[in-house]
C-alpha cells in the first residue's frame, strides 16, 4: 500500500516546528508503523533530507519509549503501543498525521521525541518502597491474598509510556501516578510509607506542570496497558486517608 | 589458522578463594577489604547502565554511602532492555519441596553451560539467588501468587524443578521496576546522579586503573569527561551485532568494546545464544524479532509436518502426519531441551525442507491439546499476553491456528573477562551483568540471566568492591589531564569522521548486511571454510563503511543516525573477533556448534582435552592478530560429561 504521512518536524526545543508531507510507498501490511517510519527515513538520508526523530527501543511494546500521536490518538487506532500497532490498521492510500506528545510537563526535544523526566521525578518523589538491599526477611514471611498481589500486578504493568498525559485534555499524569500508588498501596509492604508516599507523589505531580485530573477517562482509553480509571478512584481514597490521619509529611 | 591470532600467556582468576566451594563466597567476603561508612561519600563510582545488573548496583552503592553517577542511554532508566524479559527468574528456594537445593541449581548450571563456566562462580551465584527474591517481594514487585498468598513458581527451559519465579510474562519489567524504584530513591537521597540520555563513548585509564568515561550527551551533542575512583560497566549484551535479534534497537557493544580496546580482556566472544521460540521474520524491512516467552514450551508441543511441501492448514494435518521432533528426539525432556538443542532441532527440520510459513523457515507451537487438557481460561491466564502480542504482529489467533515460531539470537554468553569479584583485566573497572562473560559458560539456561543481573548488582559487586575502593580515594582528575583529554579528543575526531565521509549508504544497510553475515558463518552452525569466508567479508564491509557511510546532521543536537554509526563501527571490529573465536575453538559446546565436530546423532560434541579453558581476548589493533590468553577451566566437583538430554 501507498501511504502519505504528515509529520511533525521540530529541529529543537525552541524551535518552532511545523507539518511536512511525506509519501512512503510499497508499505506492506505486515510491517510495524515504526518499520514503515524507518523505510521513511533510509529514503530521507538518501535524498539528504534529515531523517525524523522518534523514541523507540525495545519495539515489543514493554519499554514505553515509543509514543506518538497518530491522527489525533495517542498511539493510534488499536489501544496498543507504537512500536504494536501494524500497518494492517490502515488502508491503501491513507493520510496519516503523526505528531509528539503535547503536555506542558513534555517539552519537544526534537521532532518527535519529547522529555518525560517529570515521570522520573515523580518516583523519586515517593514511588518506591524503602527496602535497602540485604534487610529483606525470607520472601514467604508474609504471604499476599492473590487477589491483592494481582491488582498489584495489573497496576504495576504501566510502561511510563505518558500515552495518558498525551491524551488527556488537561495534560494530567493522574493515571501514571494512580497505577504507582495503587501497586505499591495493595501489597503489604507498602503500608509503611502508603499515607506518605500519596501526598509527595501528588506534590511532586503539580510542580511538573501537569494539569489537574477532572476525571474525563481519555487517559485510561489510549493506556496501551489498560491502567484502569479506578486507580484514580484508589489514589483519592489514599490521599483523603492520608489529609485525614495527618500523617503525611 | 594462527595467522588469525598470536597465542600470548595462560592468566588466572587471582581472586577465586580455595577450599570446599560452600565456603568460597563467605571466605571472600571475609578477606575482602572493607570501607567505613565515613569514608565511603569520599568514595565515588561510575555506573554505566540502568538494567538489572546497574539498577542493583547504584542502588545498593548508594545505599552504602559511595558517591554514585549512573548513565544509560534511553530517556529513562526504566526502558532498559531488561525491561523486556518475560519468562522469570531462578531462586533456590526449593518452596516446591520437589528437591531443587543450591547445589542443584549449581549442577544444572554448570552442566547447562556444557562445563565451560567457573564453578566457584556459579555455585555463589545458586547460593546467592535466595535472597535475590527476598529483596524484591521487599521492594514491592509482585510476583505471581497461589490462593494461599504464597509464591507460584514454573519449570522453565531444561531443568525438572519448578524454580522459577515469575510476574505473568512480564518478570523483567517487574523486577527492573523494584530495582529502577530503588535507584530513584537514592536520586532523590542525593547519592546518586542520575544522566538519563548519555551514551559512554570511552573508556578513561590513569596510570594503569579506569577512572573515567567520555560520555555524549545525546541532546546537545555535548563530549562530556566525568571521573570516578572506579567504573561499573553493566551496559548489557551485544547481540544486534546480528541486526536482528530480540533485543532493544539499541543494544550495543560500544561501552565493553571501547573498554577492550583500552585493555580490558574479551571473553568467548563467540558464545551466543539463539533462542528457539521467536516469531519468524516477516519481510526485509524487519528491524527486530520478537521473543516469545519458552514457558510456552511448558504447555505447547512444537512440530513439523512429517513430509516437506505439506501445505494443508495445520488443523488439517492429522495426529500421524505430524513429527512432534523434540518428543521423539529427547523422550525424557521433550518440548523442554536447552534452548541450545532445540533451536538447532528447529534449523535442522527447516533444512530438511520441512518448515512452515513464509520461506519454510518456521515450526509449529501447538496449544491444542494443552486447550483440550486445561480449558482456554487456564491457557489464558498462564499466557494471555504472550498470545496476545503474537496475534498483534502476525495477525493470526494462536488459540485457533499454531504458533509459528523460529529461532533468533538472544543472549550473549560472551564479554568482558571478569575475575571472581567481577573485575576485568583494567584494575578498576568492574562489568556486570549480561556485559560480563562469567557465569553461563557455553549456554545460559532459562531465568537464569535476570538472577545473575541481580545478584552481581545488588549482592556480589557491593561486597567486592569495597576491596578496591578501600585503597581510594584516589589522585583527582579533571578535563586537562592527558589521558581524559586524549580520550575526548579521540571521541570528538571519530564523530567528526563519520559525519564527514558523506557517502552514499545508511548506517542501516551496513548493520543488515554484516548481520547477514554473520547469521550465515557464525550463528546457529559453524565451519571452518564459513567463519575464514565471514572474516574477510567482514574486513571489506568495515572498509567499505569508513568510506561509504552517510551520517546526515551535526553532533551538536539530537543525532539518531549518528549514535547507530558508533555502535556499527564498533559491530564491525567485535565481528570480526568472534568468528576468530568461534574459528579457533574447534569443538562444539554450548551454543558454539562447529559442524566438524559432532556426535554420530548429531549432537555437540566437546573436546575437553584441548577446550576446557575461557578464551580470552586481547585487542591489538583494529585488524590486526589479537591475542589469545587461556584460563584454564577445572572442575572439582561436576563431573564433566558429554551432555545427554536424550
Ligand atoms: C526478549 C528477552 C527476554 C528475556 N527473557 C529472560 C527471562 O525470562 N529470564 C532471564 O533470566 N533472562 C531473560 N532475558 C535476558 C535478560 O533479560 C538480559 O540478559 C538481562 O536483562 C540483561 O541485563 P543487564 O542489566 O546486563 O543489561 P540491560 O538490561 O541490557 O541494560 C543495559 C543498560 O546499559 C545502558 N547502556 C548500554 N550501552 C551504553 C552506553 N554505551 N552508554 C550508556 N549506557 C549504555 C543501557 O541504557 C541500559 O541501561 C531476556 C532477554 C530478552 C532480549
Ligand atoms: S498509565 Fe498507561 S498510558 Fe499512562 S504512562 Fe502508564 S502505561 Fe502509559
Ligand atoms: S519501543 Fe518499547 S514500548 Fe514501544
Amino acid at each position: 500500500m501507498n501511504i502519505t504521512l504528515r509529520v511533525w518536524r521540530q529541529k529543537g526545543r525552541d524551535d518552532k516546528g511545523r507539518m511536512v508531507t511525506y509519501k512512503v510507498e510499497d508499505v506492506s501490511p505486515d510491517m510495524s508503523f515504526l518499520e514503515m517510519l524507518d523505510v521513511l527515513n533510509e529514503k530521507l538520508t538518501l535524498e539528504d533530507e534529515d531523517p525524523v526523530a522518534f523514541d523507540h527501543d525495545c519495539r515489543e511494546g514493554i519499554c514505553g519509549a515509543c509514543g506518538v500521536v497518530i491522527d489525533g490518538v495517542a498511539h493510534g487506532p488499536e489501544t496498543t503501543t507504537t512500536c504494536q500497532l501494524h500497518m494492517r490498521s490502515f488502508s491503501d492510500g491513507d493520510v496519516i498525521t503523526v505528531e509528539p506528545w503535547r503536555a506542558k510537563a513534555f517539552p519537544v526535544v526534537k521532532d518527535l521525541v519529547v522529555d518525560r523526566s517529570a515521570f522520573d521525578r515523580i518516583i523519586q518523589a515517593g514511588g518506591y518502597i524503602s527496602a535497602p538491599t540485604g534487610t529483606a526477611p525470607d520472601a514467604h514471611a508474609m504471604p499476599v491474598p492473590k487477589t491483592d498481589a494481582d491488582r498489584a500486578f495489573d497496576a504495576a504493568t504501566c510502561i511510563g509510556c505518558g500515552a495518558c498525559v498525551a491524551a488527556c485534555p488537561n495534560a494530567s499524569g493522574m493515571l501514571f501516578t494512580a497505577a504507582k500508588v495503587t501497586h505499591l498501596g495493595m501489597l503489604p509492604q507498602g503500608q509503611p510509607e502508603r499515607e506518605a508516599r500519596v501526598v509527595n507523589m501528588l506534590n511532586q505531580h503539580d510542580e511538573e506542570d501537569f494539569g489537574g485530573c477532572t476525571n474525563i477517562g481519555e487517559c485510561a482509553a489510549v493506556c496501551p496497558k489498560g491502567i484502569p480509571l479506578d486507580t484514580i478512584s484508589q489514589l483519592n481514597r489514599d490521599l483523603l486517608g492520608s489529609l485525614a490521619s495527618g500523617k503525611a509529611e | 589458522m594462527t595467522e588469525l591470532f598470536i597465542e600470548g600467556d595462560p592468566i588466572r582468576d587471582e581472586k577465586a578463594p580455595e577450599g570446599p566451594i560452600e565456603e568460597r563466597w563467605d571466605k571472600r567476603r571475609f578477606s575482602a577489604k572493607l570501607v567505613n561508612p565515613a569514608n565511603r561519600r569520599k568514595l565515588s563510582v561510575i555506573i554505566v547502565g540502568t538494567g538489572l545488573a546497574g539498577a542493583s548496583a547504584a542502588a545498593t552503592l548508594g545505599e552504602a554511602g559511595y558517591q554514585v553517577t549512573s548513565f544509560c542511554y534511553q530517556d529513562s532508566p526504566r526502558r532498559a532492555h531488561s525491561i523486556a524479559a518475560q519468562g522469570g527468574i531462578n531462586a533456590a528456594k526449593n518452596y516446591r519441596n520437589d528437591g531443587d537445593s543450591i547445589y542443584r541449581l549449581f549442577y544444572d548450571t554448570v552442566k547447562g553451560g556444557d562445563f565451560r563456566s567457573r564453578e566457584s562462580n556459579v555455585y555463589r551465584l545458586s547460593q546467592v539467588s535466595v535472597e535475590i527474591i527476598d529483596q524484591c517481594v521487599a521492594q514491592g514487585v509482585p510476583f505471581a501468587r497461589e490462593y494461599g498468598g504464597l509464591l507460584d513458581n514454573r519449570s522453565f527451559g531444561g531443568v525438572q524443578v519448578s524454580r522459577t519465579f515469575y510476574a505473568r510474562g512480564q518478570t523483567g519489567q517487574q523486577l527492573l521496576i523494584g530495582a529502577y524504584q530503588a535507584l530513584e530513591r537514592q536520586v532523590a537521597a542525593g547519592t546518586v546522579q542520575m544522566h538519563t540520555r548519555h551514551e559512554m563513548l570511552e573508556l578513561i585509564v590513569v596510570d594503569g586503573k579506569a577512572r573515567g568515561i567520555v560520555a555524549r550527551d545525546m541532546v546537545t551533542g555535548e563530549i562530556q569527561t566525568h571521573f570516578a575512583d572506579a567504573v561499573v560497566l553493566a551496559t548489557g549484551g551485544y547481540g544486534n551485532v546480528f541486526y536482528l535479534s530480540t533485543n532493544a534497537m539499541g543494544c550495543n557493544v560500544t561501552a565493553s568494546w571501547r573498554a577492550h580496546r583500552k585493555g580490558a580482556l574479551f571473553a568467548n566472544p563467540c558464545y551466543t545464544q539463539i533462542h528457539p521460540t521467536c516469531i519468524p521474520v516477516s519481510g526485509d524491512y524487519q528491524s527486530k524479532l520478537t521473543l516469545m516467552s519458552e514457558s510456552l514450551r511448558n504447555d505447547g508441543r512444537i512440530w513439523v509436518p512429517k513430509k516437506g511441501d505439506d501445505k494443508r492448514d495445520p488443523r488439517e494435518i492429522p495426529e500421524e502426519d505430524r513429527d512432534y521432533y523434540l518428543e521423539r528426539l529427547y523422550p525424557a525432556f521433550g518440548n523442554l531441551v536447552p534452548r541450545d538443542i532445540a533451536s538447532r532441532a528447529a534449523k535442522n527440520v527447516c533444512d530438511e525442507g520441512r518448515g512452515v510459513g513464509p520461506g519454510g523457515l518456521g515450526v509449529y507451537l501447538d496449544f491444542a491439546d494443552a486447550i483440550k487438557r486445561m480449558g482456554r481460561p487456564a491457557v489464558e491466564a498462564k499466557y494471555g499476553n504472550l498470545f496476545d502480542m503474537y496475534q498483534r504482529i502476525t495477525g493470526e489467533n494462536p488459540y485457533e491456528v499454531p504458533m509459528r515460531i523460529y529461532p533468533a539470537v538472544h543472549y550473549t554468553m560472551g564479554g568482558l573477562w571478569v575475575d571472581y569479584d567481577l573485575q576485568s583485566s583494567i584494575p578498576g573497572l568492574f562489568v556486570t551483568g549480561e556485559a560480563n562473560f562469567s557465569d553461563h559458560g557455553a549456554n545460559r539456561l532459562g531465568a537464569s540471566a535476570l538472577m545473575q543481573g541481580l545478584a552481581d548488582g545488588y549482592f556480589v559487586l557491593p561486597n567486592t568492591i569495597n576491596d578496591y575502593l578501600a585503597d581510594g580515594p584516589f589522585e583527582k582528575l579533571d578535563e586537562d589531564t592527558p589521558e581524559a583529554k586524549e580520550a575526548a579528543e579521540a571521541v570528538r575526531a571519530r564523530i567528526d569522521t563519520l559525519l564527514s565521509i558523506k557517502g552514499d549508504r545508511t548506517v542501516d544497510s551496513f548493520h543488515k548486511e554484516l548481520g547477514q553475515i554473520m547469521w550465515d558463518y557464525c550463528g546457529m552452525e559453524r565451519n571452518e571454510e564459513g567463519l575464514r569466508k565471514a572474516i574477510d567479508r567482514i574486513r571489506e564491509l568495515r572498509d567499505e563503511f569508513w568510506r561509504n557511510v552517510k551520517v546526515l546532521g551535526e553532533n551538536d543536537e539530537l543525532n539518531q543516525a549518528l549514535e547507530k554509526a558508533g555502535r556499527v563501527a564498533d559491530f564491525f571490529e567485535l565481528a570480526e573477533l568472534m568468528c576468530i573465536d568461534a574459528l579457533h575453538r574447534r569443538e562444539s559446546c554450548g551454543g558454539h556448534f562447529r559442524a566438524e565436530s559432532q556426535t554420530e546423532d548429531g549432537e555437540a560434541l566437546r573436546h575437553d582435552d584441548e577446550f576446557a579453558y575461557v578464551a580470552a581476548w586481547e585487542f591489538t589493533e583494529t585488524g590486526e592478530q589479537p591475542v589469545l590468553h587461556k584460563e584454564p577451566l577445572e572442575y572439582e566437583y561436576v563431573e564433566m560429561k558429554q551432555r545427554s538430554y536424550k
